[in-house]
Protein backbone atom coordinates (compact mmCIF):
# COMPACT_ATOMS: atom_id res chain seq x y z
CA UNK A 1 0.00 0.00 0.00
CA UNK A 2 1.31 3.22 -1.04
CA UNK A 3 1.70 5.73 2.00
CA UNK A 4 -1.08 8.78 1.58
CA UNK A 5 -1.12 12.13 3.41
CA UNK A 6 -3.23 11.70 6.09
CA UNK A 7 -7.12 12.96 4.80
CA UNK A 8 -9.71 13.96 6.92
CA UNK A 9 -12.55 11.21 7.66
CA UNK A 10 -15.10 11.05 4.51
CA UNK A 11 -18.20 12.71 6.64
CA UNK A 12 -15.45 15.91 7.08
CA UNK A 13 -14.22 15.47 3.84
CA UNK A 14 -17.77 15.45 2.06
CA UNK A 15 -19.32 18.17 4.06
CA UNK A 16 -16.39 20.36 3.08
CA UNK A 17 -16.34 19.41 -0.24
CA UNK A 18 -19.92 20.75 -0.88
CA UNK A 19 -19.40 23.58 1.33
CA UNK A 20 -16.80 24.46 -1.66
CA UNK A 21 -13.88 23.94 0.34
CA UNK A 22 -10.98 24.38 -2.06
CA UNK A 23 -8.46 22.87 0.60
CA UNK A 24 -10.03 19.96 1.03
CA UNK A 25 -10.75 19.48 -2.78
CA UNK A 26 -6.76 20.37 -3.38
CA UNK A 27 -6.13 17.31 -0.83
CA UNK A 28 -8.19 15.03 -2.56
CA UNK A 29 -6.86 15.57 -6.24
CA UNK A 30 -3.31 15.50 -4.82
CA UNK A 31 -3.64 12.15 -2.82
CA UNK A 32 -5.38 10.40 -5.37
CA UNK A 33 -5.01 11.60 -9.22
CA UNK A 34 -1.71 9.85 -9.32
CA UNK A 35 -3.04 6.43 -8.62
CA UNK A 36 -6.08 6.91 -10.68
CA UNK A 37 -3.56 8.04 -13.44
CA UNK A 38 -2.17 4.75 -13.17
CA UNK A 39 -5.68 2.50 -12.64
CA UNK A 40 -6.65 4.87 -15.91
CA UNK A 41 -4.05 3.47 -18.02
CA UNK A 42 -4.60 -0.24 -17.66
CA UNK A 43 -7.80 0.61 -19.43
CA UNK A 44 -6.96 3.01 -21.98
CA UNK A 45 -4.43 3.07 -25.00
CA UNK A 46 -2.31 6.06 -23.82
CA UNK A 47 -0.59 8.44 -21.18
CA UNK A 48 -2.23 11.19 -23.00
CA UNK A 49 -5.74 9.80 -22.57
CA UNK A 50 -5.21 8.84 -19.40
CA UNK A 51 -4.62 12.09 -18.26
CA UNK A 52 -7.86 13.26 -19.69
CA UNK A 53 -9.82 10.36 -18.01
CA UNK A 54 -8.41 11.66 -14.54
CA UNK A 55 -9.26 14.93 -15.39
CA UNK A 56 -12.55 14.48 -16.43
CA UNK A 57 -13.03 12.11 -13.49
CA UNK A 58 -12.99 14.85 -11.35
CA UNK A 59 -14.92 17.20 -13.09
CA UNK A 60 -17.68 14.38 -12.85
CA UNK A 61 -16.78 14.25 -9.36
CA UNK A 62 -17.15 18.09 -9.03
CA UNK A 63 -20.68 17.59 -10.61
CA UNK A 64 -22.15 14.97 -8.47
CA UNK A 65 -20.42 15.50 -5.25
CA UNK A 66 -23.63 16.14 -3.96
CA UNK A 67 -25.11 12.50 -5.35
CA UNK A 68 -22.59 10.84 -3.00
CA UNK A 69 -25.13 9.04 -0.43
CA UNK A 70 -21.80 7.25 1.36
CA UNK A 71 -22.75 4.06 1.10
CA UNK A 72 -19.23 3.37 0.24
CA UNK A 73 -15.92 4.99 0.96
CA UNK A 74 -15.72 8.67 -0.94
CA UNK A 75 -12.22 7.23 -2.64
CA UNK A 76 -14.04 4.21 -3.98
CA UNK A 77 -16.95 6.39 -5.26
CA UNK A 78 -13.93 8.31 -7.00
CA UNK A 79 -11.97 6.04 -8.49
CA UNK A 80 -15.64 3.72 -9.39
CA UNK A 81 -16.74 7.07 -11.67
CA UNK A 82 -13.12 6.84 -12.79
CA UNK A 83 -13.21 3.32 -14.22
CA UNK A 84 -16.71 4.19 -15.56
CA UNK A 85 -15.08 7.31 -17.58
CA UNK A 86 -12.23 5.43 -18.39
CA UNK A 87 -14.30 2.50 -19.55
CA UNK A 88 -16.59 4.81 -22.30
CA UNK A 89 -13.32 6.31 -23.02
CA UNK A 90 -11.96 2.83 -24.06
CA UNK A 91 -14.94 1.79 -25.99
CA UNK A 92 -14.76 5.57 -28.16
CA UNK A 93 -11.21 4.09 -28.70
CA UNK A 94 -12.85 0.86 -30.42
CA UNK A 95 -11.46 -1.03 -27.61
CA UNK A 96 -14.06 -3.57 -26.55
CA UNK A 97 -14.27 -4.15 -23.19
CA UNK A 98 -15.64 -6.79 -21.55
CA UNK A 99 -16.35 -7.70 -17.90
CA UNK A 100 -17.57 -11.11 -17.27
CA UNK A 101 -15.32 -13.71 -17.18
CA UNK A 102 -14.24 -15.66 -20.98
CA UNK A 103 -14.72 -19.28 -21.29
CA UNK A 104 -11.66 -21.41 -19.85
CA UNK A 105 -10.79 -18.53 -17.93
CA UNK A 106 -11.50 -19.87 -14.60
CA UNK A 107 -10.71 -24.13 -15.14
CA UNK A 108 -7.46 -23.89 -17.42
CA UNK A 109 -4.04 -24.02 -15.43
CA UNK A 110 -2.13 -21.11 -14.60
CA UNK A 111 0.76 -23.39 -14.51
CA UNK A 112 2.35 -25.03 -17.47
CA UNK A 113 0.82 -28.71 -16.76
CA UNK A 114 4.44 -29.93 -18.47
CA UNK A 115 6.28 -28.96 -14.94
CA UNK A 116 4.07 -31.50 -13.03
CA UNK A 117 4.19 -35.25 -13.48
CA UNK A 118 1.40 -36.80 -15.36
CA UNK A 119 0.07 -40.05 -15.25
CA UNK A 120 2.92 -42.79 -16.18
CA UNK A 121 5.24 -40.17 -13.76
CA UNK A 122 6.48 -41.64 -9.89
CA UNK A 123 4.45 -38.53 -8.35
CA UNK A 124 2.03 -37.64 -10.70
CA UNK A 125 0.78 -33.94 -10.01
CA UNK A 126 3.60 -32.90 -8.39
CA UNK A 127 6.12 -30.83 -9.19
CA UNK A 128 9.11 -32.37 -11.55
CA UNK A 129 12.00 -29.55 -10.87
CA UNK A 130 10.98 -27.33 -7.77
CA UNK A 131 10.62 -23.20 -9.18
CA UNK A 132 14.25 -22.44 -9.01
CA UNK A 133 15.36 -19.79 -6.28
CA UNK A 134 14.90 -16.17 -7.22
CA UNK A 135 17.48 -13.78 -6.09
CA UNK A 136 15.57 -11.78 -2.47
CA UNK A 137 14.89 -8.81 -2.92
CA UNK A 138 17.96 -6.99 -0.99
CA UNK A 139 20.16 -8.87 -2.69
CA UNK A 140 18.30 -8.01 -6.12
CA UNK A 141 20.91 -4.91 -7.12
CA UNK A 142 18.61 -4.55 -10.30
CA UNK A 143 15.68 -4.06 -8.86
CA UNK A 144 14.99 -1.43 -11.69
CA UNK A 145 15.52 -4.18 -14.04
CA UNK A 146 12.69 -6.26 -11.91
CA UNK A 147 10.27 -3.55 -11.80
CA UNK A 148 10.39 -2.97 -15.81
CA UNK A 149 9.96 -6.64 -15.96
CA UNK A 150 6.64 -6.01 -13.95
CA UNK A 151 5.53 -3.53 -16.15
CA UNK A 152 6.32 -5.42 -19.19
CA UNK A 153 4.13 -8.68 -17.62
CA UNK A 154 1.01 -6.73 -16.64
CA UNK A 155 1.10 -4.29 -20.11
CA UNK A 156 0.53 -7.94 -22.04
CA UNK A 157 -2.53 -9.08 -19.74
CA UNK A 158 -6.23 -9.24 -20.52
CA UNK A 159 -7.25 -5.91 -20.06
CA UNK A 160 -10.00 -7.09 -16.97
CA UNK A 161 -6.96 -9.21 -15.51
CA UNK A 162 -5.06 -6.11 -15.36
CA UNK A 163 -7.05 -3.38 -14.24
CA UNK A 164 -7.95 -6.05 -11.09
CA UNK A 165 -3.86 -6.28 -10.31
CA UNK A 166 -3.37 -3.15 -10.50
CA UNK A 167 -5.74 -1.75 -7.80
CA UNK A 168 -4.84 -5.05 -5.77
CA UNK A 169 -1.22 -5.37 -5.94
CA UNK A 170 -0.14 -2.28 -7.28
CA UNK A 171 -2.67 0.40 -5.74
CA UNK A 172 -3.43 -1.49 -2.65
CA UNK A 173 -6.89 -1.76 -2.53
CA UNK A 174 -9.08 -4.84 -0.83
CA UNK A 175 -10.82 -7.40 -2.16
CA UNK A 176 -14.38 -5.90 -1.11
CA UNK A 177 -13.04 -2.70 -2.08
CA UNK A 178 -12.16 -3.81 -5.95
CA UNK A 179 -15.54 -5.55 -6.22
CA UNK A 180 -17.50 -2.26 -5.44
CA UNK A 181 -15.42 -0.03 -7.71
CA UNK A 182 -15.51 -2.42 -10.90
CA UNK A 183 -19.24 -3.66 -9.86
CA UNK A 184 -17.85 -7.28 -10.28
CA UNK A 185 -18.59 -10.68 -8.06
CA UNK A 186 -15.97 -11.57 -5.02
CA UNK A 187 -15.70 -14.70 -7.55
CA UNK A 188 -14.53 -13.01 -10.68
CA UNK A 189 -12.35 -11.01 -8.94
CA UNK A 190 -10.31 -13.57 -7.10
CA UNK A 191 -9.93 -15.34 -10.81
CA UNK A 192 -9.05 -12.70 -12.56
CA UNK A 193 -6.35 -11.24 -9.40
CA UNK A 194 -5.28 -14.83 -9.76
CA UNK A 195 -4.86 -15.51 -13.77
CA UNK A 196 -2.94 -12.44 -13.85
CA UNK A 197 -0.22 -13.26 -10.03
CA UNK A 198 0.54 -16.71 -11.97
CA UNK A 199 1.50 -14.62 -15.09
CA UNK A 200 3.72 -12.00 -13.92
CA UNK A 201 5.21 -14.50 -11.50
CA UNK A 202 5.77 -16.67 -14.42
CA UNK A 203 7.47 -13.93 -16.60
CA UNK A 204 9.51 -12.84 -12.98
CA UNK A 205 10.57 -16.62 -13.46
CA UNK A 206 11.22 -16.51 -17.23
CA UNK A 207 13.25 -13.51 -16.46
CA UNK A 208 15.07 -14.94 -13.08
CA UNK A 209 15.92 -17.86 -15.19
CA UNK A 210 17.45 -15.84 -18.22
CA UNK A 211 19.64 -14.37 -16.17
CA UNK A 212 21.38 -16.86 -14.00
CA UNK A 213 21.68 -18.92 -17.04
CA UNK A 214 23.65 -15.54 -18.64
CA UNK A 215 25.69 -15.09 -15.54
CA UNK A 216 26.69 -18.79 -15.49
CA UNK A 217 27.54 -18.05 -19.22
CA UNK A 218 29.45 -14.92 -18.33
CA UNK A 219 31.66 -17.79 -15.20
CA UNK A 220 31.86 -19.40 -17.84
CA UNK A 221 33.91 -17.01 -20.41
CA UNK A 222 35.73 -15.51 -18.64
CA UNK B 1 -9.95 -36.92 1.95
CA UNK B 2 -7.30 -37.74 -0.46
CA UNK B 3 -4.00 -35.38 -0.26
CA UNK B 4 -4.10 -31.82 -2.59
CA UNK B 5 -1.61 -32.29 -5.52
CA UNK B 6 1.27 -29.28 -6.40
CA UNK B 7 -1.36 -28.37 -9.20
CA UNK B 8 -4.23 -28.61 -7.40
CA UNK B 9 -2.31 -26.65 -5.36
CA UNK B 10 -0.88 -23.64 -7.71
CA UNK B 11 -4.09 -23.09 -8.39
CA UNK B 12 -5.47 -22.03 -4.75
CA UNK B 13 -2.78 -19.78 -3.62
CA UNK B 14 -4.88 -16.64 -4.16
CA UNK B 15 -7.81 -17.24 -2.13
CA UNK B 16 -5.29 -18.77 0.67
CA UNK B 17 -3.70 -15.74 0.93
CA UNK B 18 -7.14 -13.93 0.99
CA UNK B 19 -8.23 -16.40 3.08
CA UNK B 20 -10.98 -16.85 1.01
CA UNK B 21 -10.74 -20.76 1.46
CA UNK B 22 -13.11 -23.07 3.59
CA UNK B 23 -11.49 -24.55 6.23
CA UNK B 24 -11.46 -27.84 5.57
CA UNK B 25 -9.52 -26.81 2.10
CA UNK B 26 -7.54 -24.53 3.82
CA UNK B 27 -5.83 -26.86 6.61
CA UNK B 28 -5.68 -29.11 3.08
CA UNK B 29 -3.57 -26.58 1.50
CA UNK B 30 -1.28 -25.54 5.08
CA UNK B 31 -0.28 -29.15 5.54
CA UNK B 32 0.53 -29.71 1.73
CA UNK B 33 2.59 -26.66 2.09
CA UNK B 34 4.34 -28.38 5.49
CA UNK B 35 5.75 -30.80 3.46
CA UNK B 36 6.47 -29.57 -0.17
CA UNK B 37 9.56 -27.66 -0.86
CA UNK B 38 8.31 -26.67 -4.53
CA UNK B 39 4.47 -25.72 -3.25
CA UNK B 40 6.41 -23.53 -0.65
CA UNK B 41 8.82 -21.80 -3.12
CA UNK B 42 6.00 -21.12 -5.30
CA UNK B 43 3.57 -19.17 -2.74
CA UNK B 44 6.20 -17.47 -2.09
CA UNK B 45 7.55 -16.27 -5.17
CA UNK B 46 4.03 -14.90 -5.51
CA UNK B 47 4.10 -12.85 -2.85
CA UNK B 48 7.37 -11.61 -3.73
CA UNK B 49 5.40 -10.75 -7.05
CA UNK B 50 2.85 -8.77 -5.40
CA UNK B 51 5.70 -7.36 -3.40
CA UNK B 52 7.23 -5.69 -6.03
CA UNK B 53 4.06 -4.54 -7.61
CA UNK B 54 3.28 -2.82 -4.48
CA UNK B 55 6.85 -0.95 -4.97
CA UNK B 56 6.54 -0.06 -8.13
CA UNK B 57 7.88 3.39 -9.52
CA UNK B 58 5.52 6.00 -7.95
CA UNK B 59 2.67 7.36 -9.79
CA UNK B 60 2.87 10.84 -12.06
CA UNK B 61 1.02 13.65 -10.48
CA UNK B 62 -1.24 15.79 -12.24
CA UNK B 63 0.72 18.57 -13.94
CA UNK B 64 0.56 22.16 -12.63
CA UNK B 65 -2.09 22.74 -15.77
CA UNK B 66 -4.33 20.43 -15.36
CA UNK B 67 -4.11 20.66 -11.19
CA UNK B 68 -5.04 24.57 -11.87
CA UNK B 69 -7.74 23.87 -14.47
CA UNK B 70 -9.66 21.70 -11.80
CA UNK B 71 -9.06 23.77 -8.72
CA UNK B 72 -11.09 26.30 -11.16
CA UNK B 73 -13.48 23.98 -12.20
CA UNK B 74 -13.81 23.18 -8.45
CA UNK B 75 -14.74 27.25 -7.29
CA UNK B 76 -17.17 28.00 -10.55
CA UNK B 77 -17.92 24.43 -11.84
CA UNK B 78 -18.93 24.47 -15.67
CA UNK B 79 -22.61 25.15 -15.72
Amino acid sequence: MREQPELPPDADLVTRLRGKDEVAFALVLDAWSGGMARVARSIVSTYASADEVVQDAWLAVIQGIGTFEGRSSLKTWVYRILVNTAKRRAMREGRHVSWSLVPGEDDTPTVDPTRFGGPGDQFPGHWLAFPAPWPSPEQDALAGEVSAQVEAALARLPERQRVVITLRDVEGYSSDEVCSILQISAANQRVLLHRARAFVRGKLEEYFVASAASDVGTEVRQ
Amino acid sequence: MTDLNCDELVELVTDHLDGALDEETERRVTDHLTGCDGCTAYVEQIRQTITTMASSPPDVELTDEARNALLGAFRDPPA
